[in-house]
């Protein structure tokens, strides 16, 4: 048999090695996800990945490809549940779009978007979580973190080093600064590095720049979160491929 | 071996990070920030690998608790939190708070594995059984009185094995070192062939089959192997474990031993539950004397080569380390976070290298084959589950503890042999388990009908089955580890819904949302946890639905949001408790 998998019976080939999620984001099929990024280490916990092969729930990001693999992905019940997740994603943490600095910018907002999700659905769970503004470039807001650990991975994986961390359990759980005192601020994070940019949500923020690409012009703005060819957009005016 | 573990081979290592915390916790009844930078540099940790860790297990604490620190089981065979509320009033304590004067405090605990016993509780670690109320004003004296624990009446700390119906291995006499002589006489292939024979499946509840486990890690090239012993029994309703480490440990390791011969490993860990911190001595010096009998060490039985040897590891309060890769990572000092599979553990475990992780009684069941061969163990049981199961029957019945039966017995004979006949409902597998109720009382005990770890949780006509499925959604809740979305945010969510459902503020509306939730939560969850959380409150739908229709309001719609409750700190604060302070 020849290397290729159908997603939602479309035929695409796969090289040996690459995962479900490789292969579709190489042919242009979008399978939403969060916690992924192509480059780092699948990480499979977001969920919003999920996709069905022969009945299965599995994880696109961490899914072996193999030959004749018969993948469900753009499905109603499928869509409802990523749906779901991505109300549960909100009601969990702090998410205030219209007070975030990161609006139109944010991937959690995009799939918010994409999915037509009209309201959080479920009990928030309000939680009190640390802002950590101690680091002259960079903020830790805590209250949007969505535990996807895209920079826990770009920190140890891209950027050699080990910044963050997750800690706790369950509802508990929360990213963590690897200092003696915990403070961003004591870290050795720069604002070079790939983990002060990677946070897809306004977790991690350049301090400074704010508002400098307007609302209205971001990248979300403009972009549905599933066009595959949209290069990734910081906040700052220069990087911005629009302007 | 790694650096951090190497130090006397065999021993407990002492340099393990769990190990060093309950250390620093028994020590300063907490785990004090000025110590846990200096222990990240000592084991050359990151000093957030260290933090993560204390944070995610429950026997950690970042303030100091009391010098005794009293831990009330809230499973709904061995919890007392009854007895609980009584003691903090007798100790002048809220819970979950430390008393000013340092001395005591109360908190709750997930099932530590008593069910036979209880009520129990654990003080500071140690394991109290059968505690009545009528001891309360005694116990309060004792600790009010600052008396050492060594000096408590020792009746209260004796666990007893209640072996009710013992069978093909519990009745089994075996000397120690038969199994492995068995072995080392027919050779690692011949043992693997009678392994295959007896059709052995993992008797932690999945049922995989053992001889294929053992073969995979054995064919897997790599310069280490391991044999670990999964005896991180937290299920609630399961004591199994506890009985066979405390009167066959010399069987259990001894199957470790087996495993590592087949394998190839010379290392292996009996990673055991913190709640059965009671257990280590015991444990240690069986380990001892099978090294003396040259069962474990090197060139065991004079055979050139075999060498191996077994640590044990103490986990710290955390359900999901009994999932096999979430024990690696503990085992590795690390949070229980359940890996992504494939790769499996019997190619890449710990420490990336080829590792069984088994079942104490399949361990067990191991040994008794290497004896008698595998056709004298699949004489018994089905022909899907060959062999015996060792049941922990708790709960509404006249006589809980331990029950062997060959894998086929029916639900309603084991009832007859315990005294449950009374039962309206039973948790076949623990709360991850299904919950059956009478017309399904002839279904069979085996793989292929109710499969199980062995949990049976018996409830009689005057239990409130909400109240159980609320506990047990509750307990998911407090042991998700907090990986993947679905059981994070939906098992909180699933508490909520009970919770609201149970207090009389349900609608049909949040029955049906509950439902919704709990499908996904099943069917989309990272690991078995999240995957069996929704299990308890979506049987009882299915199976007893009046339970939860005696509960709804009659209305389309009823908020989250309650008044009266968010009104009640407020009471508190200002003293009022007249009208006025009522508003709804």
């Amino acid at each position: 048999m020849s290397n290729t998998l159908f997603i939602d019976g479309q035929e695409i080939p796969f090289a040996p090695g690459q995962t479900i999620m490789d292969a579709s984001l190489e042919a242009g099929i979008y399978i939403p996800h969060l916690c992924h990024k192509p480059g780092l280490t699948p990480h499979g916990s977001c969920k919003l990945c999920t996709v069905e092969v022969d009945g299965r729930s599995v994880s696109a990001c961490t899914l072996p490809a193999a030959a004749g693999m018969k993948v469900d992905n753009n499905t109603p019940a499928l869509q409802e549940v990523r749906k779901t997740l991505v109300q549960m994603l909100f009601v969990e943490g702090n998410h205030l779009c219209p007070t975030c600095s990161k609006t139109g910018d944010c991937t959690l907002q995009a799939l918010g978007y994409h999915f037509g999700m009209l309201d959080g659905h479920f009990p928030p769970f309000y939680p009190r979580r640390e802002v950590d503004a101690s680091h002259p470039d960079l903020v830790l807001d805590r209250d949007r973190c969505v535990l996807c650990e895209l920079c826990v991975r770009a920190s140890r994986e891209q950027d050699g080093k080990n910044v963050f961390a997750i800690s706790g359990r369950g509802a508990s759980a929360h990213i963590i600064v690897n200092t003696s005192s915990g403070k961003l601020g004591d870290s050795d994070l720069t604002l070079d590095d790939a983990a002060a940019h990677i946070c897809p949500v306004g977790a991690i923020l350049p301090k400074n720049h704010g508002c400098e690409v307007p609302f209205g012009r971001r990248t979300f703005d403009l972009h549905s979160v599933a066009e595959s060819d949209v290069a990734h957009v910081g906040l700052q005016k220069t990087e911005h491929h629009d302007e | 071996m790694p650096k951090s573990l190497s130090s006397g081979a065999g021993q407990q290592p002492h340099d393990h990070l769990l190990h060093r915390l309950h250390d620093l916790q028994s020590r300063f009844l907490h785990i004090p920030p000025l110590e846990i930078a200096p222990l990240a540099t000592e084991l050359d940790l990151p000093v957030s690998q260290v933090e993560s860790v204390i944070d995610f297990y429950s026997f950690f604490h970042r303030s100091p608790r009391g010098r005794f620190d009293i831990l009330f089981s809230n499973c709904t065979s061995c919890g007392g939190l009854t007895l609980m509320q009584q003691l903090c009033g007798l100790l002048g304590v809220q819970p979950g708070v430390t008393r000013a004067d340092g001395m005591v405090s109360i908190d709750q605990t997930s099932c530590v594995g008593m069910c036979d016993q209880g009520a129990a509780v654990l003080v500071n670690g140690r394991t109290l059984v059968r505690l009545t109320a009528a001891q309360l004003p005694h116990l309060a004296q004792l600790v009010n009185t600052a008396t050492p624990l060594d000096e408590w009446p020792a009746d209260w700390f004796a666990v007893q094995d209640n072996i009710r119906h013992a069978g093909l291995l519990l009745n089994d006499t075996l000397s120690a070192g038969d199994g492995l002589r068995a072995a080392v006489q027919a050779g690692a292939d011949q043992l693997l062939a009678e392994i295959r024979q007896a059709s052995l499946r993992g008797r932690g509840g999945a049922g995989f089959p053992t001889a294929m486990k053992w073969q995979f890690c054995r064919d897997a090239t790599a310069p280490e192997h391991y044999v670990v012993c999964n005896a991180d029994e937290g299920e609630p309703g399961t004591f199994k474990d506890r009985v066979l480490l405390h009167s066959y440990a010399q069987q259990v390791f001894e199957g470790m031993a087996l495993c590592a011969y087949v394998i190839k490993a010379q290392h292996g860990f009996l990673y055991l539950r913190g709640e059965y911190r009671y257990l280590v001595p015991s444990l240690e010096a069986t380990l001892d004397a099978m090294r003396t009998a040259n069962l474990l060490g090197e060139n065991i039985l004079n055979q050139p080569g075999f060498n191996f040897d077994i640590s044990i590891v103490l986990g710290a309060g955390a359900y999901i380390c009994g999932e096999e890769s979430a024990l690696l990572e503990s085992l590795e000092q690390k949070r229980g976070v359940p890996r992504v599979r494939p790769p499996f553990p019997v190619t890449h475990g710990y420490l990336g290298q080829p590792t069984v992780v088994d079942n104490v009684e399949t361990l067990v069941a191991a040994v008794h084959i290497a004896v008698h061969g595998g056709e004298w163990f699949r004489a018994h049981g089905t022909a899907q589950s060959a062999g015996s199961k060792v049941f922990s029957v708790s709960g509404d019945c006249t006589a809980p503890g331990i029950y062997e039966y060959p894998f086929g017995i029916s639900v309603q004979d084991l009832l007859e042999a315990c005294g449950g006949q009374d039962a309206q409902a039973v948790q076949i597998g623990g709360p991850s388990g299904t919950l059956i109720g009478r017309a399904e009382f002839g279904r069979k005990l085996a793989f292929e009908d109710l499969a199980t770890g062995g949990s049976i949780m018996i409830y009689s006509a005057q239990r409130d089955l909400l109240a159980v499925v609320r506990n047990f959604t509750h307990f998911f809740a407090h042991e998700s580890c907090g990986f993947c979305t679905p059981c994070r945010v939906g098992t909180p969510l699933l508490r909520k819904y009970l919770d609201k459902i149970a207090s009389g503020h349900g609608t049909v509306y949040d029955r049906e949302e509950m439902a919704r939730l709990g499908k996904l939560v099943k069917r989309r969850s990272h690991c078995g946890l999240g995957q069996t959380a929704a299990n308890p409150l979506l049987d009882l739908l299915a199976k007893f639905p009046q339970v939860y229709a005696e509960r709804l309001l009659h209305q389309d719609y009823e908020p989250f949001f309650n008044l009266d409750a968010a009104l009640t700190t407020t009471r508190e604060l200002t003293h009022r408790d007249d009208a006025e302070a009522h508003l709804s």
